[in-house]
């Protein structure tokens, strides 16, 4: 059962095989007895889940359930949920309980998802280790001295412990594709704009997008069903008309060849995802998958992001400008932490915040501080801006040669703790190869493609054009029927 | 002291909240006076997560205001944040407009008069942007803490910017006056200055007279109301003549003006001045205005202070001054042209007189709006009426005035009936009075015939108080000169 597809469950929730409560209660255990030693959740309501559970069994029994009733998600603990503590990874927000549903929890509600918990994650989703978390690392189930990913850690180890089986995240430069990869899931980040930001902890608001992670991309098609549509609460939501993600999910390549579904997808490979920094083990195993993906019938083209390189620094600078400001509300006036002690207004600012703050957090406030203050904002954030149009550019040229751009999700297998916590430049770089697809706006996946170094999960890097979800999706979907790399759990 | 050797230069920020039902960036009502934190919604303040939508009324009532001051309406303006941490900014940032505001240029016309002599100058407008207001910092009454009130957060914004075109305080109070009636106006705003709905600050700079650089400015922060305004710039403005006279220099500086005192004092310096950190909000995507949007506003204005005066001068023969006065707001020409239309356009001047003179003086004694005026334009065409048909003299007209306002009639033709006030045109009854008077005043007679014309007057108004006012005036008198073969 842990090991089912939502398909699966949907199956036997509708069959009756199985109530919503059996399968929240399930989970909820799992969790009691595996969570301990991964610290994937940071608020877990078990009398919440179970009235929610309850609530969709009614819903089945009436007849009224979709294709997700009754179906346990875990929700990154960057949505604010009504009546849960939603924390952000932060001891700023660890007394800051909801008093209302982000969008995503919302439209979930309304499929009949029951919710499993709050996961961990980087504080404010600045990390991509889960080391940054006021509640502690998260262990990477895979191997527990490595770390998960981030900044979706504790939803990437939730799915691939089968501790839940699906789950949110939010990816601002990686932070579910980059948790995928190294837990071995499946994650979307969708088109900038395609699933609503409001009620989502804003980290970067021109760049933060959620995304499902699953154990397939037929579930997190399913999911993302769920999550995504127009929302008039956020500006920056699309109005396109509704999607169905599973449509093309088993469409055939133009051929109709049976053993080559993908036939006649072009796939391009930028060679700067190829280039000095790849691990071994990694390229070994995402240059295995090109093969495979040429056995269904693709054809794969060498193209080039020449602009590429600079997607670090731009990013380093836009989305340290905009946590600066957005995270300015947490000032201790009127939710959150607040000094125990001070003087005058000033003292209670720097005080709650040097103290409601962890150092990464800090560090990028400066960061975005400095670049937006008077003198430097050209010379940072302007020109950063250029580099951001130049590196979309590179992207529109380069789906003019191809359907779907491949390569690595991340530089290297899951790192241990503590390996990079103390030196941030070589943290940021291992997001080199999704940090792009952000600042473009485009959609991207990881899928598991292989193992690495001590058998730890390789992923591989899906980036679809604009709204090219559907497309993304078949392309994983066939890849996972020919393969198992997807099925493959850790041993726990 | 010379002051005669300084030229002050002045130009105004003005705050002017536009008049929606709901707030810029959030749904909660924007009606003033509710109990603090009840119409602050979870956008206002500030929770987790939450995101701004535009309010487009907000933005239509811009696109009014660019259209009647001949500003340029941009076809795609920016929103962006403008960073300063304070307990009633909720988000840490105001949503401002910085680098392309929604409206740029234009400008309107003023009055000013001093002494017996008026004279017109056009205030140029640098830009008006959209913004939000923050709640309120309650200093009193919390034992030693401060309240905040965040029901004023998101309230929307206009922020007038003018050109420094202003010479003095009272050119810098007609510009106020002229804009907060074209707000009001143009119903983007309700002007009420007591609520805060429209309020200045006053960039002020004085340099010696013939030279054409600048001076140092100082800004003067939340003037609201216009004697205020007028005597924080004289303040400042002497002050900073003194200071220069003496030898000393004016520094940039942001200060507030003491009522209590009615003097400036310095806030902070332009070493303490805040980076704002301006960038474009990532959560607002770029304000597109088409022209069919602006079209759409432009057909649905009402004829404009400006093009109503001129047309006064010239349909109706009024006097620029008393065109522009009639025009000062929008229920005065209302009241005015519902006046006229009933008086007939021969009586123009006259209606013009009544509305600026009696009914004027009367609302200002008892401190009233002209809407709720107790003579309506109605009863007002009526007075005008038996005036010129010469049923009543002008000094009579006053008395039925009077006996309207308070309620004593339902036209000027049922008091002058009620009250026996018909004029005496009668030669007869007049030529009878007449006699008696002349009868009863033998000295004043005796010094008219001596050449003294004091005496005639007296004796006219011997003659109309016989007739307890009612004699036509000037029957009166040529029947008084006939008599005395004058």
């Amino acid at each position: 059962m842990i090991n089912a597809s939502l398909k699966e469950l949907s199956a036997a929730l509708a069959g009756k095989q199985l109530s919503s409560v059996e399968l929240t209660t399930l989970f909820l255990d799992r969790i009691g007895k595996l969570n301990p030693a991964l610290n994937a959740f940071i608020t877990l309501d078990a009398e919440k889940s179970l009235s929610m559970a309850r609530e969709a069994d009614h819903r089945l029994a009436r007849g009224e359930g979709g294709p997700l009733t009754g179906i346990p998600v875990a929700h990154k603990d960057i949505f604010c949920a009504e009546g849960w503590l939603t924390t952000c990874g932060s001891k700023m927000l660890s007394n800051f309980v909801s008093p209302y549903d982000a969008t995503v929890i919302e439209r979930f509600k309304a499929a009949g998802t029951v919710t499993l918990g709050k996961t961990n994650m980087d504080e404010f989703a600045m990390g991509s280790s889960n080391e940054t978390s006021f509640y502690g690392p998260v262990r990477n189930p895979w191997d527990t001295a490595a770390v998960p990913g981030g900044s979706s850690g504790g939803s990437a180890a939730a799915v691939s412990a089968r501790l839940t089986p699906a789950a949110t995240g939010t990816d601002t430069g990686g932070s579910i594709r980059q948790p995928a990869a190294l837990c071995g899931l499946t994650g979307l980040k969708p088109t900038y704009g395609v699933v609503s930001r409001y009620g989502m902890i804003a980290f970067a608001s021109s760049l933060d997008q959620a995304g499902p992670m699953a154990k397939s991309a037929e579930d997190c098609a399913l999911l993302l069903n769920a999550m995504a549509g127009f929302d008039a609460r956020d500006s920056t939501s699309l109005e396109r008309p509704t999607e169905d993600y599973t449509r093309e999910i088993n469409a055939h390549g133009s051929t109709r060849d049976g053993d080559k579904p993908l036939a006649g997808l072009r796939i391009g490979l930028p060679k700067e995802f190829f280039a000095e920094g790849l691990s071994a083990d990694v390229a070994q195993a995402v240059e295995d998958a090109i093969a495979a993906y040429r056995k269904l019938g693709a054809i794969t083209v060498d193209i080039s992001l020449p602009n590429m390189k600079l997607s670090v620094p731009a990013y380093y600078v836009i989305a340290p400008a905009e946590a600066s400001s957005n995270l300015s509300r947490f000032d201790g006036v009127r939710y959150g932490w607040r000094a125990p002690q001070y003087g005058d207004l000033t003292d209670m600012y720097c005080k709650s915040r040097a103290q409601g703050f962890g150092a990464e957090v800090k560090r990028r406030i400066l960061i975005g501080t400095y670049v937006l203050s008077h003198g430097y904002y050209d010379a940072y954030y302007l020109q950063a801006q250029r580099i951001r149009r130049l590196i979309a550019q590179d992207f529109v040229a380069a789906f003019r040669q191809c359907d779907l751009i491949m390569g690595p999700t991340s530089p290297s297998v899951a790192f241990d703790l503590g390996d990079k916590a103390g030196d941030p430049v070589q943290m940021y770089l291992s997001d080199i190869y999704t940090i792009a697809v952000n600042l473009a706006g485009l959609p991207g996946m990881s899928i598991p493609c292989g193992t690495g170094a001590r058998g730890r999960p390789v992923g591989l890097q899906i980036i679809g054009d604009y709204f090219g979800e559907a497309r993304m999706l078949n392309a994983a979907h066939q890849y996972q029927l020919a393969t198992d790399w997807h099925r493959r759990a850790p041993a726990l | 002291m010379g002051f005669a050797n300084w030229e002050i230069v002045i130009g105004l920020e003005t705050h002017a909240q536009l008049n929606t039902a709901s707030k810029i960036f959030s749904g909660a009502s924007t009606a003033f006076g509710a109990a603090p934190n009840t119409q602050a919604c979870a956008v206002d303040i500030a929770l987790p997560g939450v995101l701004p939508v535009l309010n487009r009324g907000a933005v239509e009532r811009a696109i009014r205001f660019g259209l009647a001051v001949g500003g340029k309406i941009a076809p795609r303006s920016i929103f962006a944040r403008k960073n300063y941490f304070y307990p009633d900014l909720p988000k840490g940032y105001q949503i401002s407009q910085f680098e392309l505001p929604v409206v740029s240029g234009g400008g309107l016309a003023i009055r000013v008069s001093s002494g017996d002599t008026a004279s017109e100058k056009y205030v140029h407008l640098t830009r008006a942007h959209l913004e939000e207001d923050a709640g309120k910092s309650l200093h009193e009454d919390f034992h030693g803490k401060s309240g905040i009130d965040l029901n004023r957060a998101g309230t929307p914004l206009l922020e007038i910017v003018s050109e420094p075109d202003m010479r003095s305080a009272e050119e810098a109070v007609a510009y106020a006056k002229a804009l907060h009636a074209l707000v009001r106006w143009i119903d983007i705003c309700d002007g009420n200055m007591q609520e805060g709905s429209f309020r200045c600050d006053a960039n002020v700079s004085v340099r010696r007279k013939g030279s054409d650089v600048l001076g140092t400015r100082r800004e003067i922060k939340n003037l609201n109301s216009f004697r205020f305004l007028q005597q924080a710039i004289d303040y400042e403005a002497r002050w900073q003549i003194e200071t220069l006279e003496d030898g000393g220099r004016i520094h940039q500086a942001t200060v507030l003006f003491d009522p209590a005192t009615g003097q400036t004092r310095a806030m902070r310096s332009k070493e303490e001045a805040h980076d704002y950190r301006y960038f474009p909000d990532p959560d607002l995507l770029p304000l597109e205005i088409p022209a069919a949007w602006i079209e759409k506003v432009k057909a649905g204005m009402p004829e404009l202070p400006e093009a109503m005066k001129a047309r006064f001068e010239r349909d109706c023969g009024l006097s620029a001054y008393d065109a522009g006065t009639l025009t000062a707001s929008r229920e005065t020409a209302a009241f005015f042209e519902k006046t006229l239309a009933l008086a007939g356009a021969a009586n123009a001047k006259a209606c013009a007189n009544w509305i600026m003179g009696e009914l004027a003086a009367r609302l200002n004694r008892e401190e009233k709006d002209i809407a709720e005026a107790p003579v309506n334009p109605s009863q007002l065409a009526g007075l005008v009426a038996r005036i010129a048909d010469g049923t009543i003299s002008g000094k009579i007209a006053k008395e039925v005035f009077d006996a309207l306002w308070n309620g004593q009639g339902k036209d000027a033709d049922s008091v002058i009936e009620a009250k026996g006030l018909r004029q005496i045109s009668d030669t007869g009854a007049l030529e009878k009075i007449i006699d008696e008077v002349l009868a009863a005043n033998p000295k004043s007679v005796e010094e008219f015939r001596a050449g003294k014309e004091k005496a005639f007057n007296a004796l006219v108004g011997q003659a109309m108080k016989a007739t307890r006012g009612k004699g036509n005036p000037q029957q009166v008198n040529e029947l008084l000169r006939k008599k005395l073969g004058a």
